[in-house]
């Protein structure tokens, strides 16, 4: 049996996978990772199913020992990551020796990293389902002392890499009226795709804030709905008329009222905006956004295709600054205009 | 972009790319969560090629599906079809439900919001407990959180604003009250409504077989104990708090 022993955690580490579809009329949202795009980086890098558990690590990673030799994947938000202190490239695919140590760090970009492991992270199932729902008390942190045993790897090929998909900054969310939409004016549907938001402190796998100067968004009779059901993906203003983009693990019914909700694949983009990213939302109809989400999920089908052996990029290679590579180096921090 | 119209009750209408709401009504009436609960009950009989998942709100039900195989056209007429069938808001009930008895302590420090909540609808604290120990309510939706009930309607006395200050935290199986309405509380919350009596009912227990006691439909009944019975009841049963069920006859 192989694995990664956790000597040291991140403040919010969990085991996640696709979620628990079909517990909303028991009050349980489906879960599930935050970036399905990072999970499906990973398992294509590894040549396995996205189905399988994954450790997903929000804002920092930690350090783990491999308990035998182990393949790994790393992916998701941009992370500093290095193995017995050597960097090592992200969104790639590593094979670790028993006793290795893979030390991850901060996220320069983005929010939430994944680390895989070849044949996928064992767990409990809960609900049918390993991921951890911690708001619905289903599973819990992963912490320092915990093992990720692998599961059976049927797969030996590591040293693969995949461009970075551009998804961890913000920018332009796609949006599809829903049935709450007509609450609001055109007017102020019309001013909310106008709006730069900035992504605010307030963000978890539950939801995110997004804040912005000026007058809020409020619905025309905001006191008097009733609850409804409630769709990852959907953009709720409070009673200050600030928006909050409901996440994945987001409670199944709310009685805040709902101005539209943001294409699943576009919700990837919404968890990975770090901080103070800017985001503008751009109204679509139904039939461009399930034609561009049909698109999405193709691609993340054939992501393999796109996988390619990592070439040892100068920057990697751990002594460089030891090479004789050209003479009369100037310093970097002297102005040469002084 | 333009206004849009909304059409008379019941109608259907899109929830994000991949679901549909049917709903009977904008406000909470029983004939309404009745229409909703059977409504429901025949989409899940009726069987729709692609319909993934369905659930139902106070007065609405969510069909999630998969359009590659049943488009929004056609489940939407699918839907409207069965919707022509009857008058849901007279249908019957689904079967399979149960009525659940639970020992209540009203008041003292355990409900500290009794003395409020009856003064609002006009009563005596004697004459809430009475009133309140003995209303049959109706599950009229699960949400929230995991496994908690919303239940009523109860009497019109009792449609009582929420407060405007949060209560940080009420306990597990607290039993709170506004707008004729009860929520049992599934775990430890902060709440806008009144703290009227506690249970030991846990509705969500994610470790058990049968994680969730409750299902939509099922009736309940409140019963007002003294605190000693409730402590004693608490000590035998943890994880009921004493509760009994039955199944309803239809």
């Amino acid at each position: 049996m192989t694995g990664l022993k956790v000597l040291k955690s991140g403040p919010s580490l969990t085991l996640q996978d696709q979620g628990r579809p079909g517990f909303l009329g028991n009050g349980v949202s489906r879960g599930g990772a935050a970036d399905l795009r990072g999970v499906a980086e990973g398992a294509s890098l590894l040549g396995q199913s996205p189905e399988l558990a994954v450790l997903e690590m929000a804002g920092f990673g930690g350090s783990f020992e491999a308990t035998g030799d182990v393949r790994i994947a790393l992916t998701g938000a941009p992370m500093t990551a290095v193995v017995d202190g050597q960097p090592v490239a992200w969104n790639a695919s590593h094979q670790l020796r028993a006793g290795q140590v893979l030390e991850i760090g901060t996220a320069h970009n983005g929010v939430y990293g994944y680390l895989q492991l070849g044949g996928g992270i064992e767990g409990t199932e809960t609900l049918g389902a390993v991921s951890a729902h911690l708001a619905a008390g289903l599973g819990r942190r992963t912490e320092e002392g915990d093992v990720l045993i692998a599961g059976p790897d049927s797969g030996t090929q590591t040293g693969l890499c995949l461009p970075l998909d551009p998804r961890f900054e913000g920018g332009e969310i796609r949006i599809v009226e829903s049935f709450q939409s007509d609450m609001f004016s055109p007017e102020t549907r019309q001013r909310f795709a106008e709006t730069v938001f900035l992504r605010g402190a307030r963000a978890n796998r539950m939801g995110v804030e997004m804040r912005s100067d000026g007058e809020g968004f409020a619905a025309r009779d905001q006191l008097n709905i009733l609850s409804e059901i409630i769709v990852p993906g959907d953009v709720q203003l409070t009673g200050d008329g600030r928006p909050f983009v409901l996440m994945r693990e987001c409670q199944t019914t709310g009685g805040y009222p709902r101005i539209g909700s943001v294409v699943p694949c576009d919700l990837n983009k919404v968890a990975q905006a770090g901080l103070g990213s800017s985001v503008r939302f751009k109204w679509i109809g139904l039939d461009d956004a399930l034609e561009i989400e049909k698109r999405h999920a193709k691609e993340c089908q054939t992501l393999r295709n796109q996988c390619a052996p990592l070439r040892r990029d100068p920057a990697d290679i751990p002594d460089l600054l030891s090479y004789q590579l050209i003479g009369g180096v100037i310093s970097a921090d002297q102005d040469p205009f002084s | 972009m333009k206004a849009i119209q909304r059409a008379a009750f019941p109608h259907i209408r899109t929830v994000g790319l991949f679901g549909l709401i049917v709903s009977f009504a904008d406000r909470l009436s029983e004939p309404h969560n009745r229409a909703a609960l059977a409504f429901r009950e025949a989409v899940t009989r009726a069987a729709i090629d692609g319909v993934a998942e369905t659930s139902t709100s106070l007065a609405s039900v969510f069909v999630r599906f998969d359009p590659d195989v049943v488009s929004h056209a056609e489940l939407t007429e699918a839907l409207q079809t069965l919707l022509a069938t009857q008058d849901w808001s007279d249908a019957s009930l689904p079967p399979g439900r149960r009525l659940w008895k639970v020992p209540t302590v009203y008041g003292t420090d355990r409900g500290p919001q009794l003395a409020e909540a009856a003064d609002l609808a006009g009563m005596s604290e004697e004459g809430a407990i009475e009133a309140l120990g003995t209303s049959r309510v109706r599950v009229l939706t699960i949400g929230f959180a995991p496994g908690q009930p919303y239940l009523g309607p109860l009497a019109a006395e009792w449609n009582i604003p929420r407060q405007t200050e949060l209560t940080p935290k009420v306990p597990q199986g607290a039993l709170v009250l506004a707008v004729s309405q009860f929520v049992l509380f599934a775990d430890a919350s902060p709440t806008g409504w009144r703290h009227v009596g506690q249970t030991g009912f846990r509705t969500y227990r994610p470790e058990a077989d049968e994680p969730f006691a409750l299902r939509a439909g099922d009736e309940m009944v409140f019963f007002p104990v003294t605190k000693s019975e409730y402590l004693r009841i608490l000590d035998k049963d943890p994880e009921l708090g004493g509760a009994c069920m039955e199944n309803i006859d239809l």
